[in-house]
């Protein structure tokens, strides 16, 4: 087949792509959306297997058929809940398969260069584009493979480790090794070295081990990021992943490769944006861990955490007439989500107005929580993002937060010298009457005291979760 | 456990007096708090509440006030105790009942020397939490609608303007003079009633509480004075020579019109302030109503008789009286009694039937007139202020022009920072281009593109929808399997295996990642 058709194709592909993004834009037209990028990737395979330079084809779609049913199986037996570890683990898959890639085009490169001039006239696909490179070119490829192999590297081990603190199998807490960031310093710094080198004509004992520094670099880097700023942490290793491809679609020379590893590239690196506006960090400091040191002393919390029983909620329940629910990432862990929906089922049958305001941040990942509700049945329009809902508070008449913590932190506007001081936070302190559901009296994520808990209005409502508002729902006719 | 104490209420001496302090169904609550209860005979029928009500109420009836006294623990009362009543008094017992502190020593003295704590209930002050034994004003709001329905007895046309068969009939206008409680109450009764109110006050921040009532406010052409209520805890203060010119003049011009004068301005603990002068009466219409709601302080208004009614000449009839609750015994005692109920709960935090007088409480402090042999009056500046001190000012409204200008402000700023951001850009691309090859330019002008093209597209993306926007740039970020399948027909055994396992795993990917964004994105419902 024709070089024209594949890039034809690859020019339609990649609108496909796009339209697939754009098409996100809202939950109706998302559906549609989701077949164009499905189209899309099967042309492009189709085109890539028929086009020139493609062999073994049959083996190819032997294994395309073996991960599609693993892929398959596990899209389908995922629990909404596990949304950010499995997101996590693709990434993963994506910088293995970029490093394994580079290598490849060295190696190739490596072949071609020891081929004599008739028989790189007889070859063809990757390994006549290769041939015909000049030496500059041949040196704008090598860092182009470099850095390819460097960024899938990071990207793997990173949502690797990800992956592993999502799932609770490593800790979530933020740990570093002795040296902390001067390791990663001091890596990256040895990388830039071994590029010049390898550049220089090395050999690839420096690509091995520059993969091997960039393994560590994305162990280390995430390991020292704790739980609630993995949202960032995961839009951060999308946003990579997307680079990775960019860079190896540069080595190979392959547009469509440039095209989408840029559409995903720019996608992850605006919802880290979002997710540290959210949470008013930069992103260095979000990426270095932990938080800015305070100013000053905190304010003193004064008055008194106020418990209260199911009684107290279900009667302030059935008085209400506006009720807004502020999920957070507890609602996940006690998986709750059901129960919210049964609640919010029935208070609405009731003609109350019920709502769900969402923090940027709510969750492990952007848009967690929204897919959490969408799965338990809970209309997507009432659920409301914080720029939407934050005004309509003081009118509202009760508040239930349900696992969330730092997000409805009223210190955060109040006590300039807060960690959190300047965060855009839910304002649920204004509504006339607040309930918190929480495990017990403990900080957040932040491990910094949250008034809210000590405010006239505010009831707490201790216990699991799940276990508090099936018990209100027993009262709830 | 010691004796649950009696609370005795009775019957007022004052003649003319209706009230009651203890009604049926306060006495039940104070059962509640473990008191007993007693009444003195025939306390009650006045304002309807006969022996029997009080009776099945669980309330013990006592034959003459002196054994009432004697038994009583805990006396309730309207009306200050007179000189005979003061005699009951003695140490260990409690009175609570009006008492009128600043113009009545003789019986501080006398309370003091018998050693008996004394309630006075227009002590209480005016905070939030104070309002439900806030005596004052559940009386004035009596006084505020009675004094219009006495107005409306005593004049002789509607309130309401009626066009009717017989003609037309104009609406009244009623000039409420202070808007205080009983002037708000006396501003909604007659605003009911479809009259056209006006209203004036001192204190320029009741102007909203009026117009919410709607009446219009009367404002004065006068800047000095601006008082703040907050300060004289919600009650209005003596004002200034000048602004009192200004205020009698716009009086004197709005006399004419008026059909109904209403006054209820009182300054506390001094005679009422004259505000309506004889030369403004004598300019209103003949048939109009003057209602001096300060009379037993010597009336707002010049010519006002202290318990009467009086004709002038033109034929305005100003009425004097001074007993508006007493008039409605029945609705006043049960809002008293009730003011009286909140004040033993406040007492008895145990519910134990005890009183814990707490000199500590702002309210039972400022209350407290006399307290164990010494006189407490008058009380330490209440802690908490009456009302929220003046909201800081708001954020100025803009003009349109000044919108406007901030708005090309801001369009401009946009401009020149995308302007820099491009040019910044293009210099960029040009220094690239002029030491990288033809054939990178051609891959990086295609990169350029692509990252600028996601911006656009993604910023667009809504919030909610960002996780399926994660698993689906995922599964085509599996796009990196086109190279492996490129790579994958190469001679190389090494590059065949890694090339393999590199589809294999986009293979995961791309499966993975479509079928989980579209089983996310068929889970969003709309209502």
């Amino acid at each position: 087949m024709e070089f024209g058709f594949t890039t034809a194709v690859y020019v339609v592909a990649a609108v496909l792509f796009i339209l697939s993004l754009g098409g996100l834009s809202g939950q109706e037209s998302a559906k549609r959306a989701i077949w164009y990028g499905i189209t899309g990737m099967g042309l492009a395979v189709v085109a890539t297997l028929i086009g020139p330079g493609s062999g073994l084809w049959l083996l190819s779609l032997v294994l395309i058929a073996a991960g599609g049913i693993i892929g398959y199986y596990v899209a389908q037996r995922v629990q909404m809940t596990e949304m950010p570890q499995l997101v996590a683990a693709m990434h993963s898959l994506v910088g293995l398969a970029a490093v394994f890639v580079g290598f490849n085009a060295y190696i190739e490169l490596g072949n071609v260069l020891a081929m004599s001039e008739e028989e790189r006239h007889a070859l063809e696909g990757f390994a006549a584009i290769l041939a015909h490179k000049s030496p500059v070119e041949q040196s704008i490829l090598k860092v182009e493979v470099f850095l390819g192999v460097f960024i899938g590297a990071v990207t793997f081990t990173g949502s690797v480790v990800a992956f592993g603190k999502l799932a609770g199998k490593v800790t979530s807490k933020a740990e570093k090794l002795p040296g902390g960031h001067m390791l990663n310093a001091g890596a990256a710094a040895l990388s830039v070295l071994l590029l010049i080198l390898f550049v220089n004509d090395a050999g690839i004992w420096t690509l091995i081990l520059m993969t091997l520094l960039a393994f560590f670099i994305g162990y280390h880097l995430i390991m020292g990021i704790g739980g609630a700023d993995m949202p960032v942490v995961v839009s951060m290793l999308n946003s990579y992943s997307g680079w990775a491809a960019a860079a190896i679609g540069f080595s190979l020379g392959n547009d469509l490769l440039i095209v989408v590893g840029a559409l995903v590239g720019s996608s992850g690196a605006i919802l880290s944006y979002i997710m540290c506006k959210a949470m008013n960090r930069s992103f260095i400091s979000v990426i270095l861990g932990g938080f800015g040191n305070t100013t000053g002393p905190a304010m003193e919390v004064e008055g008194e955490q106020i418990a209260i029983d199911s009684d107290g909620v279900v009667a302030a329940l059935e008085d209400a007439d506006s009720v807004i629910i502020v999920p957070g990432y507890g609602m996940a862990v006690a998986q709750a989500q059901q129960s919210v929906s049964e609640l919010t089922k029935r208070l609405r049958g009731k003609g109350k107005e019920v709502r769900f305001a969402i923090h940027p941040v709510a969750g492990r990942l952007p848009g967690h929580m929204n897919v959490l509700l969408a799965e338990a049945k809970v209309p997507y329009d009432i659920v409301l993002e914080m720029d939407e809902i934050n005004e309509d508070f003081p009118s509202t008449d009760v508040v239930i937060v349900i696992g969330s913590n730092d997000i409805v932190n009223p210190a955060a506007q109040e006590d300039p010298n807060s960690p959190i001081a300047g965060m855009p936070v839910l304002e649920v302190w204004k509504a006339k009457q607040v309930f918190v559901s929480k495990r017990g009296q403990g900080t957040g994520y932040s491990g910094i005291e949250n008034p809210l808990f000590y405010k006239e209005n505010t009831r707490m409502f201790y216990g699991d979760a799940k276990a508090s508002l099936d018990k209100l729902l027993t009262q709830i006719g | 456990m010691p004796e649950a104490l009696k609370i005795g209420t009775p019957k007022e001496t004052f003649p003319g007096e209706n009230r009651v302090a203890m009604t049926p169904d306060s006495a039940r609550q104070l059962q509640k708090l473990g008191y007993s209860c007693l009444v003195q005979s025939g306390a009650g029928t006045a304002a309807g509440f006969s022996d029997q009500a009080y009776e099945e109420a669980g309330v013990e009836i006592v034959k003459t006030a002196a054994s009432l006294w004697k038994k009583a623990d805990i006396v309730t009362k309207v009306r200050p105790p007179d000189d005979k009543e003061l005699g009951y008094l003695a140490k260990g017992k409690t009175l609570i009942s009006f008492f009128n502190p600043g113009g009545n020593a003789d019986g501080l003295d006398k309370a003091k020397a018998s050693g008996a704590n004394v309630i006075a209930m227009e002590m209480v002050p005016r905070i939030s939490r104070a309002q439900k034994m806030d005596a004052l004003s559940s009386m004035a709001n009596i006084a505020g609608y009675r004094a219009v329905i006495e107005a409306g007895n005593n004049f002789g046309r509607f309130f309401t303007g009626q066009i009717t068969a017989a003609g037309k009939v104009p609406p009244a206008k009623v000039l409420v003079v202070g808007a205080g409680v009983a002037g708000l109450a006396a501003i909604g009764t007659s605003t009911s009633l479809g009259a056209i109110t006006y209203a004036f006050d001192v204190r320029p921040e009741v102007a909203e509480q009026v117009e919410s009532m709607g009446a219009e406010f009367v404002y004065l052409d006068f800047q000095e004075e601006q008082q703040d209520g907050a300060a004289t805890g919600g009650y209005a203060s003596v004002s200034s020579p000048e602004f009192r010119e200004a205020q009698l003049a716009k009086f004197r011009e709005l006399a004419p019109e008026m059909d109904i004068v209403i006054t209820t301005a009182l300054i506390p603990n001094r005679d009422a302030p004259k505000l309506w002068l004889e030369d403004m009466v004598k300019a209103m219409k003949p048939g109009s109503v003057i209602i001096d709601l300060a009379a037993e302080r010597g009336g707002n208004v010049e010519g006002t008789v202290q318990d009467e009614k009086v004709v002038t000449e033109n034929g305005v009839t100003i009425v004097g009286y001074t007993d508006f609750p007493s008039r409605m015994a029945s609705q006043a005692s049960t809002l008293y009694a009730t003011n009286i109920r909140h004040m033993m709960t406040d007492l008895t935090p145990a519910k134990d039937g005890q009183v814990n007088h707490n000199m500590e409480d702002d309210v039972i402090r400022g209350a407290t007139v006399t307290y164990e042999g010494e006189i407490t009056f008058p009380p330490p500046p209440p802690k908490v202020q009456a009302i929220a001190a003046k909201s800081k000012e708001k954020p100025k409204e803009l003009t349109p022009e000044e919108r406007r200008e901030k708005e090309a402000a801001a369009f401009k700023a946009q401009t020149k920072q995308q302007v820099s951001l491009l040019a910044i850009g293009g210099l960029a691309m040009l220094l690239v281009g002029l030491v990288a090859p033809a054939s990178f330019m051609q891959h990086f002008i295609v990169f350029v593109l692509s990252v600028f093209v996601g911006f656009q597209v993604i910023w667009n993306v809504s919030h909610s929808l960002h996780t399926p926007l994660m698993a689906v740039t995922n599964a085509i970020s599996s796009i990196i399997i086109l190279g492996a399948l490129m790579q994958i027909g190469s001679g190389s055994l090494l590059v065949i295996l890694l090339a393999g396992v590199s589809v294999f795993m986009a293979g995961i990917n791309i499966f993975g990642g479509f079928l989980v964004t579209r089983r996310m994105l068929a889970m969003f419902q709309k209502s």
